[in-house]
């Protein structure tokens, strides 16, 4: 069974639909992404992944032993107070909180779970660093962290490479991968096409259409090649691709 | 200085207003991390007023024992504050300043209507500001006191990593499967219990500087959310206590003294933080 089957999924705010009609499964070790417009409901959506609100209708279903807590969420927009006292340790254990229910204390185990994530995320030496002093690659790598400390099966990542530079852009997409390749299954919400269909094997695409397969499809149907031809054009986008 | 100091140290009732003052202080800097950085500063100041109206009405029955209904009203406040500041028709900030305003006017316009006591003013003069009767407190007082401090405490110790994680980031703890809403009700009731028992000692306008003081000193010099925490807890504790000792030497009155205490406190730590390049 797949980790997540979205059938007949509606989703919005309030009632108001966003985005509807969604299909679309992800199976464990895969890696989707998901592309669209901006304002296209992509946001909308993974949070009703991970259960930041309802359904409007249709349903999202959780199979192969995985809770919607355990899944490792890095919301598009973190919003820290500027003057927030809290260290990278601090922030990155309190990916711990799903896994400790309610014992008050985080045991050994998450501590070292915490601090070998630290370690995969070239963190360690900043550990007991101020989060608002860090840049914003480092930030993101923190925030990184404490998601991967919230799950053993499924990140979910919003944008993440938004506001980063192309060196650490690119070191985030590899990290990434190399998550994937360990195991863990990947979905993400990029703009950036030209590195989806690098990286991804699966493709959703939302917005006026609606698209759901494997990458090859994508690149041949009609909603990729449109879309595709749109960001080739679009200056931000990078490159334009050759395919 | 000291002769006169051991000799106010060896009543009773003086060595009970130290405890309290202390237990109280302790207490109000523990969450006042949690408030100041919610944005909640100002609940302190809401709360209290909701506790000064409530205290009016008990005075007015002729209630002895205003603790039944004062701790009780404070609470639902409380929630009720939190809950608007979700459902967002009226601002968290606008509904907390209506509530705290309509409080105080009403609480006021009930005493001079009702009130039995000859010294009208004087009566809100020391609730509004906290009053001597801290110095006359009972046995009984003290150790509720006592009891509802230990439960702050040990409350604060047992959710620490979840407070922590909710007022971090509430939509990652969300994500994560925490109850956001029981810990933002827990805080709320917690907050609503502290406030009920800081009114005798500093009185209902100044409650909101033992919240705040600690809380902003302490961020000024240090960046983690434990050492943050650890150093408002013995901030507060050490203002309260000099502030009880200037007062008793000096004969001015209690709440504004360790009041003033909290910002010259304040002062020097903004003073080293400047130094230490902490900002
Ligand atoms: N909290 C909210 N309440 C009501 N409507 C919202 C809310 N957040 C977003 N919307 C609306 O939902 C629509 C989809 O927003 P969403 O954030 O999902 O877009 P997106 O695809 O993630 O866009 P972007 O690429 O800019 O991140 C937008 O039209 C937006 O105005
Ligand atoms: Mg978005």
């Amino acid at each position: 069974m797949a980790l997540i089957t979205a059938k007949d999924l509606s989703v919005g705010y309030g009632g108001q639909t966003v985005a509807e009609h969604l299909n679309f499964k992800v199976n464990s070790g895969d890696y989707l992404c998901i592309v669209g417009e901006n304002g296209s409901g992509k946001s909308t959506l993974v949070k009703t992944l991970v259960k930041l609100i309802k359904p409007v209708t249709g349903e999202v279903k959780y199979g192969d032993g995985l809770m919607p807590g355990e899944i490792g969420y890095l919301p598009q927009h973190t919003v820290v107070q500027r003057d927030f006292p809290a260290s990278v340790k601090e922030i990155v254990l309190s990916g711990c909180q799903s896994r400790m229910g309610l014992r008050p204390f985080y045991n050994s185990e998450e501590k070292k779970l915490a601090a070998d994530n630290m370690e995969k995320m070239a963190i360690t030496d900043l550990a007991n660093k101020c989060y608002r002093e860090l840049s914003g690659g480092q930030q993101q790598r923190v925030l990184l962290a404490r998601a991967l400390c919230a799950t053993k099966k499924m990140l979910i990542l919003d944008e993440p490479v938004s506001g980063l530079d192309p060196k650490v852009t690119a070191e985030m997409y590899e990290l990434v991968a190399k998550l994937n390749k360990e195991g863990i299954t990947i979905v993400m919400i990029s703009h950036d096409i030209k590195s989806a269909v690098e990286y991804a094997d699966h493709i959703l695409h939302i917005g006026n259409t609606i698209y759901f397969g494997s990458k090859s499809e994508y690149l041949n149907s009609k909603a990729g090649k449109i879309f595709m031809m749109m960001q080739s054009k679009d200056p931000h986008a990078g490159k334009p691709l050759t395919v | 200085m000291i002769d006169t100091l051991m000799m106010y140290m060896g009543y009773p009732f003086v060595r009970y207003a130290m405890m309290v003052g202390v237990m109280i202080a302790l207490c109000s800097s523990l969450l006042g991390v949690t408030l100041v950085l919610k944005r909640y500063s100002f609940i302190g100041d809401g709360l209290s007023h909701v506790a000064f109206g409530v205290m009016s009405v008990a005075a007015v029955l002729n209630l002895t024992n205003t603790m039944i209904i004062v701790l009780p009203g404070t609470i639902l406040a409380a929630v009720l504050l939190l809950r608007t500041g979700q459902n967002a028709k009226i601002k968290g900030d606008a509904a907390i300043a209506m509530i705290s305003v309509g409080a105080l006017a009403f609480g006021y316009l009930l005493m001079n209507k009702f009130s039995t006591s000859t010294n009208l003013s004087g009566d809100v003069c020391s609730t509004l500001f906290g009053s001597m009767s801290i110095l006359t407190l009972t046995k009984d007082e003290v150790a509720l006191c006592a009891v509802l401090s230990a439960i702050v405490v040990i409350v604060f110790i047992l959710f620490y990593n979840k407070i922590f994680a909710v007022t971090f980031d509430e939509t990652f703890a969300r994500s994560a499967g925490t109850r956001v809403n029981a810990y933002n009700l827990l805080i709320a009731v917690v907050i609503a219990v502290i406030i009920v028992l800081a009114m005798n000692l500093v009185g209902s306008l100044l409650i909101s500087a033992l919240v705040i003081f600690p809380a902003l000193s302490s961020m000024r010099i240090f960046k983690t959310f434990k050492s943050v925490t650890i150093f408002s807890a013995i901030f507060s504790v050490c203002c309260a206590f000099f502030g009880i000792v200037i007062s008793m030497l000096a004969g001015t009155p209690v709440g504004s003294t360790i009041v003033a205490a909290d910002i010259v406190a304040f002062g020097i730590c903004s003073l080293i933080g400047r130094f230490t390049g902490a900002r």
